[in-house]
């Protein structure tokens, strides 16, 4: 022991920080922590699963023993939360890592794993696995794989063969589950197995209202449009409004807020065509876009 | 005998990486990979039989090396080998196929004579395998 530490302060200086740099995973972390907005749990997790790895990697040059830890995931949240975003980030960290040779994401749901007859189950997650060996499988609202209702339901057997490969070619693919928290735990709860192999469990917080707002100016930026000033406030009221009513689904609804409000820009510059258009009138959405939502008029209605 | 057919056949076996880096290369083309296999060595007596269909959108030779060691674990004393077709139009046509598992003992071919008429004399050749019936080969 003592001498093993001897030999480790005899060796030169390890540079952690290069290898940091010289990995791609700089760049990818430093666009997760500027693209996203909020999500901080999300956004630690993810760093510390990245040093995990990068303190793997040094470790293995070094040729102390470094064994490649399972990083099955679970991604829990709310809709809207960004779990697909992040997944595809992550698939990019863990290629520049080194974890995953091709660092590709495939999504799927029940539908793609889940036969419709005896036999037809097995080939078909065969060859959903087979696709995405070499990246990271995301499996959409994972829980609809176990239906404790019928016995004989053939989610069962994905549920198997997920397992068989998730523990015998850890290194060919990285799963991850994505759902809602309550169902999430219910379906680990009924499948021990799985639980027991998904090592890192994340959950995805809901957006603050200001979050929302940034989300929304970055989403308008990337389609190069822009708001007026009492656009914004209006916006910002409707985002307000849109949280408390049934079926929100975070940065989702604020995108389909975003692009009806585009549809009826589109419709009044239309209907005003005879005047000559200006570039800024092309690119802003106005006030009266966002307070034509039903989301104000429901709320003037009922109170 | 050893048979000799598609590429790399005149070489030594491929070892599991070698295949893995030629997986690699047909995915890289773009090229769909299948798995084939057959107890009647001759090159044109059947077609071979498929080992599942062809694996169509892979991105990494992993799943198609889990596919070639379970088809080595179910017909361990077959041929079996990996086809990579291209689907671009103008070739439609397999790139590139190889043998990755071959029977123990390879009996080989024998030659036979057969005498026509007015002296002819015509040749042709036999698997030896082929002697017992699919199934009961190598």
């Amino acid at each position: 022991m003592s001498e093993n530490l001897a030999r480790a302060e005899d060796c030169e200086r390890l540079d952690l920080d290069g290898l940091y740099r010289e990995s791609a995973v700089a760049q990818t972390i430093g666009a997760l922590d500027s693209d996203l907005v909020g999500l901080a749990p999300v956004k630690r997790r993810v760093r510390e699963i990245a040093a995990l790895l990068l303190v793997e990697k040094l470790r293995r040059s070094i040729g102390l023993q470094a064994v490649a830890p399972p990083l099955h995931m679970s991604f829990t949240g709310n809709p809207g939360t960004g779990k697909t975003t992040v997944a595809m980030r992550m698939a990019s960290i863990l290629h520049g890592l080194g974890y995953v040779r091709k660092g590709h994401l495939v999504v799927v749901t029940r539908d793609d794993l889940v036969g419709q007859f005896i036999g037809h189950t097995a080939p078909k997650t065969k060859e959903v696995l087979k696709r995405a060996m070499g990246g990271v499988l995301l499996i959409d609202e994972a829980y609809y794989l176990h239906r404790p209702e019928n016995e004989r339901d053939y989610g069962q057997e994905a549920i198997e063969i997920l397992l068989q490969v998730m523990e015998n070619q850890r290194d060919d693919l990285v799963v991850i589950f994505a759902g809602y928290k309550d169902r999430i735990d219910k379906f680990f709860a009924s499948n021990p197995g799985m639980a027991s192999r998904v090592t890192h469990h994340i959950e995805f917080p809901d957006y603050t209202a200001p979050e929302l707002l940034v989300i929304a100016e970055l989403m308008l930026q990337q389609m190069q449009y822009c708001l007026s000033d009492t656009a914004r406030a209006a916006l910002e009221e409707y985002i307000e409004r849109r949280m408390t009513q049934p079926n929100f689904a975070n940065a989702r609804s604020v995108r389909n807020a975003l692009d009806r409000a585009r549809l009826r820009q589109a419709n009044r510059l239309f209907e005003a065509r005879a005047r000559p258009l200006s570039r800024l009138a092309l690119s802003t959405i106005e006030d009266a876009d966002i307070r034509a939502s039903r989301v104000f008029a429901a709320a003037g209605g009922s109170s | 005998m050893r048979l000799t057919q598609g590429a790399f056949s005149f070489l030594p076996d491929l070892s599991d990486r070698q295949i893995t880096a030629q997986i690699e290369y047909c995915l890289a083309q773009g090229w769909a990979v299948s798995i084939e296999h057959t107890d009647d060595p001759h090159p044109r007596n059947i077609y071979w039989e498929m080992f599942g269909p062809p694996m169509f959108d892979l991105c990494d030779a992993a799943g198609i090396m889990a596919e070639v060691r379970n088809c080595r674990a179910t017909f361990p004393k077959q041929y079996i080998k990996v086809n990579a077709f291209d689907a671009t139009h103008g070739w439609e046509a397999m790139r590139l196929s190889f043998i990755v598992n071959r029977p123990s003992n390879e009996p080989g071919f024998g030659l036979a004579r057969e005498e026509g008429a007015g002296r002819n004399l015509r040749y042709t050749n036999f698997p030896y395998a082929a002697g017992l019936p699919h199934g009961k080969r190598y």
